[in-house]
């Protein structure tokens, strides 16, 4: 019995690596196509080789230990045998070790997130150096805001490749989360608290994005497409919006904070309401004629440029 | 008239499913049969002095493990279920909503009526009799907190039927739990029943840190004790600390729900972020309440099977005091991606990595424990065994989620899924699996069948794998968690099977296990002699199942592995003389704690519906019967020593 036991880990890893170089395009955090993507992914690769150590040594003495002293009259047996101060020492030292080596690229990642990754490729006439995108996710879709442009998408959003793109992400409702696996890890977007996320992808392509974080009966289908495009295919997109979809007006916005599923649209521009982010309390006041205290939410504002150091001042 | 009883009755119960009709039906049934069985063996007498009104801890705790068992029953029926639903893409099992309730009920039900109260059980029957006590410390406040709990859990599942089940996922986030996106009262019921059993929790552990610290045999110094007993005894201050925090969450949270107040609203400057923060901060030390006594319980059983002391017993004892202190100051890696500063994020990744090194340190010692031993693989020893592994896989994983980077890929995807489970089920399920062989001959008097118990446990162990290794791969795929469905094409489908594969293993492994508790309860083998395992600790050293007063001496103790001692100085004729018996002084039982934690319930639903005029006499019934307790004066009998006598020498233990 304890032969079959021996054999399952091992076979169970064999698995783990012919899935890992197997089928790893359809693996989309192991196939990063953007820097955000790539920092993770990288650090990802290093957690696994140092964590594959730690059980490879794990499972070495368990095999061993159980192999040897399993037997019925195996020799050896010391019932005096209670402690060790020497091995108990290294097996503490090397834990910590292994923590150092892992902690220290974390913490250079983590600050390194909060900076925007290098454009590698002609800016968009239309985008300039990076492109801002105001995200606001509604029970259940994606709002995508273009301040610079003047437009707005929903559940899909269209980026120039290579160029550094600020998500600012908001929440109008539920707490929901913005993924895009391939492309960098995941925030949430809240209600109090005005988040951002710097994302880039390398070439044109398309990318599967979804919220990961559950907000009630349409959660699983609250999933966006995001489109990266050259730059030059980048302008003539925003100039067809701009061209040929019809304006949001303030009656369609209304339509769209109702908590239901919709599919990908586009406008070629929002009223000025859209621009305010309320979420939905503020909102309904305003609805109700009563005043809004945009301020109060000021002192949580990341907004402003100085807080560069961190994602949020306070 | 007519239609409006309709209409209640149509919001009342829950209606339009088959499955609910189902289980309507079901419980009906059982219940009629649970009545009639009573009667006709005019059990009712029985039922109430022997078990609904004992303060004994063994009796508590054999409720405590049935009633976990029961749970345990529910909550893989649950998970059952999303795993049918999740099979294939786009299936219809069950509905986006149903399915949510589904997966708060399963995680809800798992973690505060599985691991807490099976944990519990446990150490109520074992932990007394480690320390040579004849009772824990506060008696009354023992049996009231298992009727908390009971009552907290019969609430909970009653939202089945009645009203409607909660959808909010098992830490509840705001602002979606609260009252304006969650109408209706599910989330009550989740807020009220876990707010009464967690009161019993909090009782709980008071009551077992006073026991641990006051009650031991005469000579147990605090580094003499089981490590089962330590592992406790470091619990119940993490239970003492944590479950304060979560007992203001769910009250404020009831509070703006049921009143209108704005805590973690969206309106009026209510903080959802809040919630996140308190719920956390119980909700981190928490997954270590039903990890550490787990660790004791593989300790003792480790140390037994190979026939060796615990190897590093200091370092063992002082990597979880470790582990308790470094609990608390790791909450925040439950939200890395909430939009913390960088500092922020670079201190919590870095006290959870340190966890590590405390966990990686016992584990060495399990293994050095086995080393040099005489290995004997019986079924407690397999689920200790089998949870090295398996929660070395987990506790590497849990290391990859600290480095806040990655996690920001991982985070809310089927990688923490696996992630959780594979530390909740190799360690927390293993875990009572195992105590639960190991002390059922001190609770029942008969052993579990070997072969059955191995079978079930190369099932579920197998099967356990197959569920959650591929996990960990839809995670990094990009599935998330609390998905009722997926859509074709994305690669997600062959793996969605295999998992429902082996969930369906795990269900017949669960199953061939209470078939063997059934078979064994007629046909498993007596222990006569107290000590069937060739035991080191003192539990052993007592009759199977313990008397009432659990030892006829108190044992005196001198070294770790006291009867191990004990037996080392019989071998060598040391053992010393017969004593006299003295008469023991016993707790009287009680029906308050019932009684008390009845009207409890009759409150909590009340503040469920919000019928205030059922919650108000329910909340005076309560404090009725704490009044009434405070005038109890006569709360303790003496068993004789002519009964002792006879007790004894019905065990053959009259030397
Ligand atoms: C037969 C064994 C089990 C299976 C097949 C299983 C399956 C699952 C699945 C599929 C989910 C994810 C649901 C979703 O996100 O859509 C889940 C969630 C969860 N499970 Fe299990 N589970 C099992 C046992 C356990 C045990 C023993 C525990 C705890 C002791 C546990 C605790 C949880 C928790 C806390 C959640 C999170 C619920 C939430 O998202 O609110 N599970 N389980
Ligand atoms: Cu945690």
């Amino acid at each position: 019995m304890k032969n079959l036991k021996a054999l399952i880990k091992p076979a169970l890893l064999l698995m783990a690596l012919a899935m890992l170089t197997g089928c790893s395009e359809k693996i989309a955090v192991l196939n990063p196509q953007g820097p955000v993507a790539r920092s993770q992914y990288h650090l990802i690769i290093w957690s696994l080789i140092m964590m594959s150590l730690v059980l490879a040594v794990v499972l070495i003495i368990f095999v061993y230990v159980l192999a040897r002293y399993g037997r019925k009259n195996s020799d050896g047996f010391d019932p005096n045998d209670t402690g060790n101060r020497r091995l108990e020492i290294i097996w503490m030292v090397i834990p910590v070790i292994i923590c150092v080596l892992l902690a220290v690229p974390t913490v250079k990642t983590l600050f390194s997130l909060n900076q925007p990754p290098k454009a590698t490729a002609a800016q968009a006439q239309t985008a300039g150096e990076s492109l801002t995108i105001d995200v606001t996710s509604v029970q259940w879709k994606w709002l995508f805001r273009y301040p610079g442009q003047k437009i707005e998408t929903v559940n899909y959003v269209v980026i120039p490749a290579g160029t550094p793109v600020k998500f600012r992400l908001h929440a109008y409702d539920a707490m929901n989360a913005f993924w895009v696996p391939e492309l960098g890890g995941q925030q949430y977007t809240m209600t109090d608290m005005p988040m951002q996320l710097w994302l880039q992808a390398d070439k044109p392509g398309n990318y599967d994005g979804r919220s990961s974080n559950y907000s009630g009966k349409g959660f699983a289908h609250m999933t966006f497409k995001v489109m990266s495009r050259s730059s030059t295919d980048f302008d003539r997109w925003v100039n067809d919006v701009k061209d040929n979809k019809p304006a949001l007006t303030h009656e369609k916005y209304m339509e769209l904070l109702k908590p239901n599923t919709v599919k990908a649209q586009a406008f070629s521009s929002y009223p000025a309401i859209v621009a305010k982010d309320l979420n939905k309390a503020q909102m309904e006041a305003l609805m109700n004629g009563e005043s809004v205290d945009t301020d109060s939410m000021h002192g949580m504002d990341m907004d402003h440029e100085s807080g560069e150091g961190g994602s949020q001042d306070d | 008239m007519i239609e409006s009883i309709k209409s209640f009755m149509g919001w009342f119960f829950v209606t339009g499913d088959p499955m609910i009709y189902g289980a309507d039906a079901s419980i009906a049934l059982a219940s009629i049969g649970i009545v009639a069985v009573l009667t006709y063996f005019k059990k009712w007498k029985w039922l109430w002095e022997e078990w609904l009104t004992t303060v004994d801890h063994k009796k508590i705790g054999i409720m405590y493990i049935i009633a976990a068992l029961l749970m345990l029953f529910r909550g893989g029926v649950d998970a059952l279920m999303m795993r049918a639903q999740l099979t294939l893409p786009n299936l219809h099992f069950l509905d986006a909503e149903h399915y949510n309730q589904v997966f708060t009920t399963h995680g809800t039900i798992m973690i505060i009526f599985v691991a807490m109260p099976f944990i519990f059980g446990l150490m109520n029957i074992a932990v007394p009799l480690q320390i040579g006590a004849r009772d824990v410390a506060f008696p009354f406040l023992n049996a009231l907190s298992f009727w908390l709990f009971f009552f907290g859990a019969m609430l909970f599942n009653l939202s089945f039927v009645i009203g409607g089940s909660p959808d909010a996922g098992w830490s509840s986030y705001a602002p979606y739990a609260g009252a304006e996106m969650n109408p209706g009262v599910g989330q009550n019921y989740y807020l009220i029943g876990v707010q009464i059993s967690g009161i019993g929790s909090l009782a709980t552990g008071i009551n077992f840190l006073v026991t641990i610290l006051k009650m031991r045999a005469p000579g147990m110094t605090l580094f003499k004790m089981p490590l089962f007993t330590w592992s406790i005894l470091i619990t119940s201050v993490i239970v003492v600390f944590a479950f304060p925090a979560f007992t203001v969450a769910l009250a404020l949270m009831s509070i703006d729900r049921l009143f209108g107040a704005h805590f973690f609203t969206i309106a009026a400057g209510g903080s959802p972020m809040l919630w996140a923060n308190l719920f956390w901060f119980w909700g981190h030390p928490e997954v270590y309440i039903v990890l550490l006594p787990v660790f004791g319980i593989f300790s003792e059983v480790i140390a037994t099977f190979a026939h060796k002391t615990l190897f590093g017993y200091a370092v063992m004892v002082w990597s979880m005091v470790a582990i308790s202190v470094l609990s608390f100051i790791t909450w925040l890696h439950h939200f890395f991606t909430m939009g913390n500063t960088a500092p922020v994020n670079a201190f919590f990744s870095i006290s959870t990595m340190l966890i590590a090194i405390p966990t990686g340190v016992k584990i060495f010692n399990w293994l050095f424990t086995l080393n040099k031993g005489r290995i004997q693989f019986t079924t407690p020893m397999l689920w200790a065994l089998a949870f090295i592994p398996n929660f070395t896989i987990g506790g590497i994983t849990g290391v990859m989620l600290a480095m806040a980077p990655a996690d920001y890929q991982y985070h809310n995807s089927y990688f923490l899924v696996a992630h959780f489970h594979s530390t909740l089920i190799a360690g927390t399920v293993f875990g009572i699996f195992c105590g639960l062989h190991y002390w059922w001959p001190k609770m029942f008097g008969y052993l579990l069948d070997e072969t059955k118990g191995k079978w079930a446990f190369w099932i579920f162990m197998i099967s356990f794998n197959i569920c959650f290794m591929p996990m960990y791969f839809l995670g990094l795929m990009g599935m998330t968690r609390r998905m009722y469905t997926y859509p074709a094409g994305l690669g997600w489908t062959p793996i969605n099977v295999v998992m429902t594969i082996g969930a369906v293993g795990m269900g017949v492994g669960f199953i061939i296990m209470a078939y063997n508790i059934v078979w064994s309860a007629i046909h498993g083998k007596k222990d006569k002699t107290g000590d069937p395992w060739d035991g080191r600790t003192l539990e052993w050293a007592t009759s199977s199942p313990a008397a009432e007063y659990n030892f006829a001496h108190i044992p005196e103790v001198s070294t770790r592995d006291a009867f191990e001692a004990m037996k080392e100085a019989e071998r060598k004729g040391e053992a010393d003389s017969k004593k006299p018996y003295a008469p023991i002084h016993m707790p009287s039982n009680t029906g308050i704690p019932v009684i008390m934690s009845a009207f409890m319930f009759v409150a909590g639903f009340g503040c469920v519906f919000e019928w205030y005029w059922m919650a108000i006499p329910g909340a005076i019934g309560v404090i009725a019967c704490m009044i009434a307790r405070s005038f109890v004066y006569d709360d303790h009998h003496f068993i004789p020593v002519e009964d002792i006598e006879r007790t004894e020498a019905a065990t053959g233990r009259l030397s």
